[in-house]
């Protein structure tokens, strides 16, 4: 049995060889976490490129859920495997930027390969969040998504609220939300995804309060968290009173909340603009705002921040395969690809000039809701609150808010108790994982 | 015997050691900076309240599966050794479920019994019952037990029709001449004579609640609400795949290992001994 | 036979109808699913009833979307999954049987612990130590190989724990007369031990293949070429909870397909070991 392990082995470097020899090219290994069509684009992207050049070779690997395609791409790197580049998700950058001998700077890979990148071609949101406090850009966005509001504008019609006026604050969402369920136009008014990001990050961003000190941990060093300010402990009050009658329903940690949107149960939805796709394909009359924001807030609206990944380049390859990795970068800065990426996927441009052209070929007359989160992103200027958050453990710290905000809106404790409790075990997870 | 040990020393006792190596070590995930700490990991699982907490929530999930899969196998085994007529057609429809790969259950579960809008859940609220397994803890465990069990029962089925099917009818038409009642049949001579086949899927059973299951938690209830479905395997695979703690959940794998060794002689020493073969 | 009274007949039928459902029902649910048009499957409640789509659905899963699974076809990701799922069962079929054999049969020094060597594999599932495995695959270069994805599934005890329950329970009159027979052990093991296992191997070999064929996370890590993926990895690929848009209509069908053959082999092994295992034991 263990002869045959070496065997294969031995065969399958043999074809490797062989391969290897019968292409001049250079394959350069990309591997990504991108489902359903959004693994098309990629395959498509990545063929285009290939037939657009004769030097390089891309090759796309899924390599499963966004944690799977990180870990896959960390064990791979300690076996001396590592991909070319690696798609890592939002909450993942704040890993890679620690592992500083393991990766290179986006910016390093194109200035090597004898190309500028200019920054100032990009939607600043997007490229601020994946940049070095000194403003390095380290890794290249590939997809981005900002939180919005969906409503349905069947079941607004029945609680006789303006179908054509989304609520704009969070006291009139409660409102919306309140006459939605007494009138029964469905049985709950308002319900929400990934309530660490849209209510604790975007929330803080959007609102110009701090999530956290260090400029949300963009600034590096220790961080401690804010997030039990009276701002935030108000917003979550109201949300645990009114998940007590069902006004609002809570529907998981991640996207699940969504089933429930389509199911005509909730009027009111604040998800991941990227979900856009599976609400038009629903078939139901839906309407699309900005988030909410809070009123008692001085700056807001200020700016929401981006979700989603964006691709890291390994350290420690060849001139060839860097040369190759940048060649595919500005391939994909081009405004046709990121049109075509930007208009297939839901995803937002990440350069102004797809954006100033998806608009004026008149896609956003046609779907209005694609714009509201590129709006929300470039209203403003990013302040120290609204540049994104970052943290070495940012997967653990989120799994605590979590909890915590599942114990809250099951009734075991108030917000104030839940926030204060995510602050203090968040802090000594964040002080632990510096320490390592 | 030499192949099996070759293999089970490549690749089982290798990364094991490796694994043992990992938990006395303080790492970043690209083990680009390393601190050896001795059993400083270990101290801090044992002190960590949430690691108690998920010994407890392991201990309850692991028996209430193992038993739920194994009964309802029984009772359908039972059944349809007496449902003469149609047997077979039967048998063949209650085993479909263990060719389900898990990754593909996990989705099923969560498409199609989704807690706020599936099918189940819909049933349950139009009876009036407030099914909330998204915040309510014990609902959560009832959820997934049900899902992990449901992938077992089949298994555990097509053992029990065997093992049923095994036992000399003659033996049984013997206790019915003595006047022995149908259960008193079932308890004095077929239960005695499946005792090999319970033992182990007893085992089987033990180690697919406490391992196996890791895929079902994550697609069911991913440890929630707050932590009240976080199994121990759950806990290694969280810690160590999503939050990258490497030395945390290694410490956590080599304690598995132990508590699952010391399970196993305990099973064996006291349990084995009471089964009869043959 | 025992005669049975109606009524006892009645419940016995009575619960295995509700076992079924219960046990069927995702399945079936499923199948349902597949033959209704994605914007039925996204407002839910789904109907319980099939649909009308299921021969669009199917033939665009066949024929039309191929290319949607990574640019490799269906045919391919089922033979490699048939590959995998065929070289684990006969694999550890194979080393387990000799392991049991040994262990039971022959008085040799360290013989329990060997068997405990092996048993505490048992009960380590690849996902705890797959982070060290993957090293060792790396070290290698088994990598993208068939080998990859079979081997290290064979280290695990479930199997040599099944035959050493089973070898134990043959009598010690059976293996006192090969020996005054003259049988050695390699004849005792060709001309006895097989052929009264062989409704064990039957059922280990629906377990093992099963195992197999449901693999995710190994061969997730192993494989970096999209030639070399299995369908249930190519089924995860279409599914996206978060971002994108997803055809459940396609990704149903699609599941079908990969439930269907794991089905198939369980439904026709049963028959046949169910039936070997009562002669044999006659």
């Amino acid at each position: 049995m263990k002869f045959f392990g070496f065997a294969a082995g031995a065969a399958a470097t043999l074809t490797l060889l062989s391969t290897t020899s019968a292409f001049a090219v250079t394959q350069i290994s990309w591997w990504h976490a991108m489902t359903g069509a959004n693994a098309e684009v990629v395959d498509k992207i990545s063929k285009d490129f290939n037939a657009s050049q004769s030097d390089y070779e891309l090759v796309p690997v899924f390599k499963g859920t966004y944690p799977e395609t990180l870990n896959a791409g960390i064990a791979a790197f300690r076996a001396g495997q590592a991909p070319d580049i690696l798609q890592v998700f939002d909450v993942g950058t704040g890993v890679m930027m620690a592992a500083e001998g393991a990766i290179k700077p986006v910016a390093e890979v194109m200035t090597g390969a004898g190309m500028t990148f200019d920054k100032s071609q990009y939607l600043p949101g997007i490229v601020g969040y994946y940049s070095k406090p000194d403003g390095t850009m380290l890794s290249f966005p590939y997809n981005s998504s900002s939180p919005i509001l969906y409503y349905n504008k069947d079941i607004f019609q029945k609680a006789g609220l303006d179908v054509n006026n989304p609520p704009k604050t969070w006291n009139e969402v409660w409102e919306a939300a309140k006459k939605i369920k007494t009138s029964g136009a469905a049985s709950c008014g308002y319900t929400s995804t990934w309530l660490t990001w849209i209510h604790l990050e975007n929330f803080a961003a959007w609102n110009d309060v701090s999530w956290a000190t260090q400029q949300n941990g963009l600034a590096g060093g220790d961080v401690e968290l804010k997030i039990n300010a009276p701002i935030f402990v108000n917003h979550f009050q109201a949300l645990a009173d009114l998940a007590k009658d069902g006004t609002f329903k809570y529907g998981g940690r991640t996207s699940e909340a969504k089933q429930i949107f389509l199911a005509g149960e909730c009027g009111i939805f604040t998800e991941s603009s990227g979900g856009f796709g599976d609400i038009v394909k629903s078939g139901m009359n839906y309407g699309i705002g900005q988030l909410p924001y809070d009123s008692d807030a001085k700056g807001a609206p200020q700016n929401t921040t981006p979700g989603g990944a964006s691709l890291w380049v390994f350290g420690a390859k060849s001139d060839e395969q860097y040369k190759g990795v940048a060649a595919f970068f500005a391939y994909l800065s081009k405004t046709d690809v990121q049109e075509y990426l930007h208009q297939k996927s839901g995803y937002l441009p990440v350069t102004l000039a797809a954006y100033e052209a998806t608009k004026k070929s008149g896609f956003y007359d046609k779907n209005p809701g694609r714009e509201t989160p590129i709006l929300q992103m470039t209203g403003k200027a990013p302040t120290d609150n609204s540049k994104g958050v970052r943290l070495p453990n940012l997967p653990q710290v989120r799994d605590i808010q979590n909890e915590e905000l599942e114990k809250m809106l099951a009734g075991q404790q108030t917000a104030q108790q839940a926030l204060d409790n995510a602050v203090t075990r968040g802090n000594a997870a964040i002080k632990e994982a510096l320490e390592n | 015997m030499a192949p099996q040990l070759a293999i089970t020393l490549v690749f089982f006792y290798w990364p094991a050691g490796q694994a043992l190596y990992q938990s006395m070590l303080r790492q970043d995930p690209f083990g680009l900076r390393t601190r050896f700490v001795w059993f400083a990991n270990f101290r801090k699982v044992l002190a960590d309240p949430a690691y108690l907490n998920s010994i407890q929530v392991t201990v309850v999930f692991s028996l209430a599966t193992a038993i739920v899969a194994m009964v309802v196998a029984l009772l359908l085994a039972v059944m349809a050794e007496k449902a003469v007529r149609g047997k077979g057609l039967y048998r063949t429809l209650l085993i479909w479920p263990y060719a389900v790969a898990p990754a593909i259950a996990g989705m099923l579960w969560l498409f199609l019994f989704n807690p706020s809008i599936g099918s189940l859940a819909y049933v349950l609220r139009s009876l009036g019952i407030a099914w909330d397994p998204l915040l309510n803890g014990t609902h959560a465990m009832i959820l997934l037990v049900s899902a992990a069990a449901w992938k077992q029962i089949s298994y555990n089925f097509l053992f029990f029709v065997a093992g049923l099917q095994a036992v000399p009818k003659t033996l049984i038409e013997a206790a019915a001449m003595d006047g022995a009642g149908e259960t008193k049949r079932f308890w004095t001579i077929v239960f005695p004579l499946l005792a090999p086949t319970t033992f182990f899927l007893l085992v089987v059973n033990t180690v697919y609640a406490l391992f196996d299951t890791f895929g079902i938690v994550h697609a069911v209830t991913g440890g929630g609400p707050g932590k009240a479905t976080e199994t121990l395997v759950y806990k290694v695979y969280n810690d160590g795949f999503v939050n990258l703690i490497l030395g945390d959940s290694a410490a956590q794998s080599v304690i598995l290992m132990a508590i699952v060794i010391a399970l196993t002689a305990i099973q064996f020493r006291y349990v084995e001994r009471k089964v009869h073969y043959g | 036979m025992i005669g049975q009274s109606p009524l006892r007949t009645f419940i016995a039928h009575a619960v295995l109808i509700l076992g079924i459902l219960i046990v069927g029902f995702p399945i079936y649910y499923t199948f349902v699913a597949s033959t209704h048009t994605l914007q039925t499957i996204l407002r839910p409640p789904l109907p319980l009833l099939p649909g009308g789509q299921l021969w669009n659905n199917y033939s665009e899963a066949l024929f039309g979307g191929i290319g949607r699974i990574g640019g490799v076809s269906v045919g391919q990701l089922l033979l490699n999954t048939t590959i995998m799922a065929l070289g684990v069962a006969v694999g550890k079929i194979c080393i387990s049987i000799l392991s049991a054999y040994a262990i039971v049969f022959f008085r040799f020094p360290l013989r329990m612990t060997f068997f405990w060597l092996i048993f505490i594999t048992l009960m380590l599932p690849v996902e705890v130590r797959i982070l060290p495995t993957y090293k060792v695959m790396v070290d290698l270069g088994m990598i993208d190989t068939y080998a990859g994805l079979i081997i290290p599934l064979i280290a695990s005890a479930t199997a040599t724990l099944l035959f050493r329950q089973f070898f134990m329970t043959i009598p010690g009159e059976l293996v006192e007369a090969a020996r005054v027979d003259g049988a050695g052990p390699w004849r005792f093991f060709i001309d006895i031990l097989l052929p009264v296992s062989r409704t064990n191997i039957a059922a280990l070999f629906v377990i093992l293949f099963i195992y197999g064929w449901t693999q995710y996370l190994w061969p997730l890590l192993v494989t970096n070429s999209n030639d070399m993926n299995t369908i249930v990895i190519a089924l995860r690929k279409m599914v996206s909870f978060a971002d994108a848009d997803t055809e459940w209509h396609l990704v149903m069908v699609t599941a079908m397909l990969a439930i269907v053959p794991p089905i198939l082999v369980v439904v026709l092994m049963q028959r046949w070991f169910v039936r070997g295992l009562v002669e044999s034991e006659k």
